[in-house]
């Protein structure tokens, strides 16, 4: 291999002008961006070399995609400035940002699939002869860059007959084929297994022998210990850690995109790590729960009064879990029972029959209704629950929305007010207060305290901690370890999808968790 | 007058009144009503009994649209509607009486009804695009309507199924009677019990509903059911109104009067939030500009010309988007009128 090697750069602090023979080819400083409510990027500094594969890391939030929205043009930047090979850009859109040589490779691919392969790559830039589409120039071209990528196929077969590891690659051929100095992968090896990984990351290796500066997006450690010559992790909007990847061990990564909560939260009234009584019977039970490429079969017990706190990385299994519990996902092996009694979730209304909850980490896609209003997203899982002919009592329904925006402290308390004009936290509070209102006997809450106030996020630990203590099962999902451990009874560690661990939550630290979470799996390295 | 420029109805009431200005501009009487023999008349009377097919249809299709979904077969719909009607009474042994005339429109209602559950299996079952699903229904209905009439225009003679479409009870046509009593059960089942929200959320975020547990396919079934059965309503009258069924042309574009009217009342093709009482009045605006069209001169050949500008220039006064490029424009030009002055 002859791309550059990573010695060459200083792994931070220094510029990389006169201590090194290459300069950046992509130079970002002071990138700030804000959206309504919250900043998504602070003062963020980012280099990209060529001749590198430069892995950016961190969770849901933590500003990945918006630091690659401003890169390729897709985000203005409210302040701060990005340097390309060594002139200034101001990128009025993505079509500007390929111009000046940055290309991009999302994990949706998104080509025609019923053209050929070569027109895929060629799409808005044919050569033409005499006003025409000179189809065998075409060909040929695109029978290069397919050579470049050792990539065996004919141009003129359709893009939708090869397998998505294949689109895949036309779609980086199509970005090479733009002389592109910079390519961005987002999440490229989301969608594929393990052979079709290792074929695009040689075609990874090869661009970077021929100087292009890859920029990675992953959430798979593995891969990113593999390919990547650098890293920057990203938590909170910010750049909390720039290292070369011989450099760095897991464990420091995982501390840096996870992080340490600094503030300090009111006591919480019960004392954790209660232990289950095994001779009774849990109120759900999963034996073997698992889906092809999302689970791996998973075993979980949740009794009553009990929380259960799930740790793992983005992608590491956790949200499978909730939502093959939830019967939001159809599961393919295993069985579950709700109190002793078998039971098959076919969909989210037959867990609700059985009493079970789900609060999905996607606020906006999968809980809010933004036309409706507060009162009505309150009371839409009850209502649904009672099927339309039977309308919850106008009275009842008053009583139940008042109670619980004040129980929760929802801002503005009007329940006439539009689900989509409330700030993050508050929305969270009412999708809360949904199945509240429906008394389940199982919660499954995924990332309750995501991207919301720290106000907010006390008031949401300190219902969960009181629901338990009523008597509700939950099960906690979050990514911040210090909020798993305050609030759970047990912890379940979840990673590259299994369940690897559970333990009791007695005396455990955010360190001995995180050391669980990097653990190398001896038989997936093998 | 902010808030109820505001007012969600607002815009379609104002495009309503204008064009009833226009009217009254080009006939003084327009706005009369007169008494003939008990029964009302006026030009008034004659829109809002034929609009009334419009408004059923309208209705029927306000709930699918609020699901983000559309139904193109309603005009098939009201053709099959009034040929089963028709042909059970002209093939029965009383064609005259009360009880075949109730026999025949129960029959038609539920063939619509049939009608609807198959449009409803296609878009909540097998998931297919509404617009595709209902698109076979909307030129195989013309199909079965030409079976059921073997080719041929089915006359009757019942003065009970005629009453549908042209007669009069309590001075009032017995079609409007119809169509309003239908609007205030809509209205009223819609916003009493909890359909109408349930219908919204799942227009407005279709997984966000499955996972509170809502079950959309029942509520998809539910609405394309109740277009097909307003679709046959309106049929029936149709066909009553003339005592005939014709299989080519009863209903023929009806759909598109009736998205009309939805749209021109507020609720967006988006899916989501929906307005009975908007569509009520985009249905009148309907009527009612295909009644000005020839009161007021236009050719009849560029007819279809101007009823589409007409509603184009309605759809953009309702956008605030619209408006506010509008506005911008006339403030930057005065904007440049001053510093030209400076």
């Amino acid at each position: 291999m002859t791309h550059m090697s990573a010695d060459a750069y200083p792994s931070s602090g220094t510029s990389p002008r006169g201590r090194t023979p290459v300069d950046p080819v992509v130079q970002m400083t002071g990138i700030t961006i804000r959206f309504p409510g919250v900043t998504a990027l602070d003062d963020v500094d980012f280099r990209l070399f060529p001749g590198e594969v430069h892995a950016l890391l961190g969770e849901n939030g933590a500003g990945k995609s918006t630091l690659i929205k401003a890169l390729t043009g897709v985000y203005a930047t409210d302040s701060g400035t990005i340097w390309v090979g060594g002139a200034e850009h101001a990128f009025t859109g993505p079509a500007a940002a390929q111009d000046a040589g940055v290309s991009t490779v999302y994990q949706e691919v998104n080509l025609c699939t019923n053209l050929s392969v070569a027109e895929n790559m060629l799409l808005g830039r044919e050569p033409r002869r005499l006003g025409r589409i000179d189809h065998r120039g075409m060909n040929r071209r695109a029978s290069e860059v397919l050579g470049r990528l050792g990539l065996d196929i004919s141009p003129r077969s359709r893009l939708g007959d090869h397998p998505i590891a294949v689109q895949q690659l036309v779609a980086i051929g199509r970005a090479v084929d733009i002389e592109a100095r910079v390519l961005v992968l987002d999440e490229p090896t989301a969608s594929l297994d393990s052979e079709e990984v290792a074929k695009l990351f040689e075609v990874v290796r090869s661009l970077r022998s021929q100087g292009v500066a890859i920029l990675f997006v992953s959430h798979f450690l593995e891969q990113v210990f593999a390919i990547s010559d650098r890293m920057t992790v990203l938590r909170n909007g910010r750049i909390v850690g720039e290292h070369l990847t011989r450099d760095v061990t897991r464990l420091e990564l995982v501390e840096e995109m996870l992080g340490r909560e600094l503030e300090v939260l009111e006591r919480l009234h019960r004392e954790p790590s209660r232990q289950p009584d095994e001779r009774r019977t849990p109120v759900l039970r999963a034996r073997g729960l698992g889906r092809k490429g999302s689970l791996a079969p998973t075993d979980l017990d949740v009794y009553d009064g009990e929380v259960i706190g799930i740790a793992g990385l983005l992608g590491s299994g956790r949200t499978e879990l909730a939502r093959l519990l939830f019967g939001a996902d159809a599961s393919d092996s295993g069985s579950v029972e709700v109190r002793g009694r078998r039971v098959a979730l076919r969909s989210p209304r037959r867990a609700v029959d059985h009493k079970i909850g789900f609060s999905s980490e996607n606020r906006r896609s999968e809980g809010v209704i933004g036309d409706l209003t507060v009162a009505e997203n309150m009371m839409l899982g009850l209502q649904a629950a009672r099927g339309w002919l039977r309308p919850v009592p106008p009275r009842t329904r008053d009583q139940l929305v008042i109670k619980h925006l004040e129980m929760l402290d929802i801002r503005p308390a009007n329940p006439d007010a539009l689900m989509r004009n409330l700030s993050g936290g508050n929305q969270q509070k009412v999708l809360l207060a949904r199945w509240l209102i429906m008394q389940p006997d199982v919660l499954l809450l995924d990332e309750p305290t995501r991207g919301i106030d720290v106000g907010a996020k006390a008031q949401i630990q300190q219902v969960v901690d009181d629901l338990a203590y009523e008597g509700m099962g939950i099960v906690f999902i979050s990514a911040e370890l210090e909020e798993v451990l305050r609030l759970s009874d047990r912890l379940v560690v979840m990673r590259d999808r299994h369940k690897v661990d559970e333990i009791p939550n007695t005396g455990v630290t955010t360190d001995d968790l995180m050391a669980i979470i990097a653990r190398e799996e001896e038989s997936a390295r093998a | 007058m902010r808030d109820l420029a505001r007012h969600r109805l607002f815009w379609p009431v104002l495009a309503l009144v204008l064009l009833l200005a226009v009217n009254v501009a080009a006939t003084p009487s327009f706005l009369q009503i007169r008494m003939q023999d008990g029964h009302l008349y006026g030009s008034l009377v004659d829109i809002a009994r034929n609009g009334a097919p419009v408004l059923l249809v309208a209705l029927g299709m306000t709930l699918v649209i609020a699901t983000r979904g559309i139904d193109l077969s309603v005009g098939a719909i009201a053709a099959i509607a009034g040929a089963v009607a028709c042909v059970h009474l002209a093939g029965s042994p009383a064609p005259a009486s009360t009880g075949t005339a109730i026999t025949a429109v129960t029959l038609a209602l539920a063939v619509c009804v049939l009608l609807g559950l198959w449009n409803g299996f296609l878009v909540s079952v097998l998931g297919i695009q509404p617009i595709i699903a209902t698109l076979v229904l909307m030129t195989a209905g013309r199909g079965l309507a030409m079976l059921v009439t073997g080719g041929q225009i089915t006359t009757v003679n019942n003065s009970f199924f005629r009453g549908l479409g042209a007669g009069y009870l309590l001075t009032l046509p017995i079609a409007v009677l119809i169509a309003m009593a239908v609007f205030a059960v809509t209205a009223l089942v819609t916003r009493r019990t909890a359909l109408g929200m349930l219908v919204e959320s799942v227009g407005v975020n279709p997984e966000a509903s499955r996972l509170a547990g809502v079950r959309s396919r029942t509520i998809l079934w539910t609405v394309y059911v109740f277009s097909a059965f307003c679709a046959g309503l309106a049929g029936l009258m149709i066909a009553a109104n003339t005592s005939a069924a014709d299989a080519n042309n009863a209903g023929l574009w009806i759909e598109l009067d009736a998205i009309l009217a939805v749209v021109i009342g507020g609720t967006s093709l988006a899916g989501g939030r929906f307005s009975l009482a908007g569509t009520l009045v985009g249905a009148l605006f309907i009527q009612t500009l295909s009644t000005t069209i020839p009161t007021i001169g236009i050719p009849a050949e560029t007819n279809y010309l101007f009823k589409a500008v007409v509603v184009i220039a309605v759809c953009l006064l309702q956008s605030p988007k619209a408006r506010a490029a509008v506005w911008r424009r006339r403030r930057d030009r005065s904007a440049l009128v001053r510093a030209g002055r400076a």
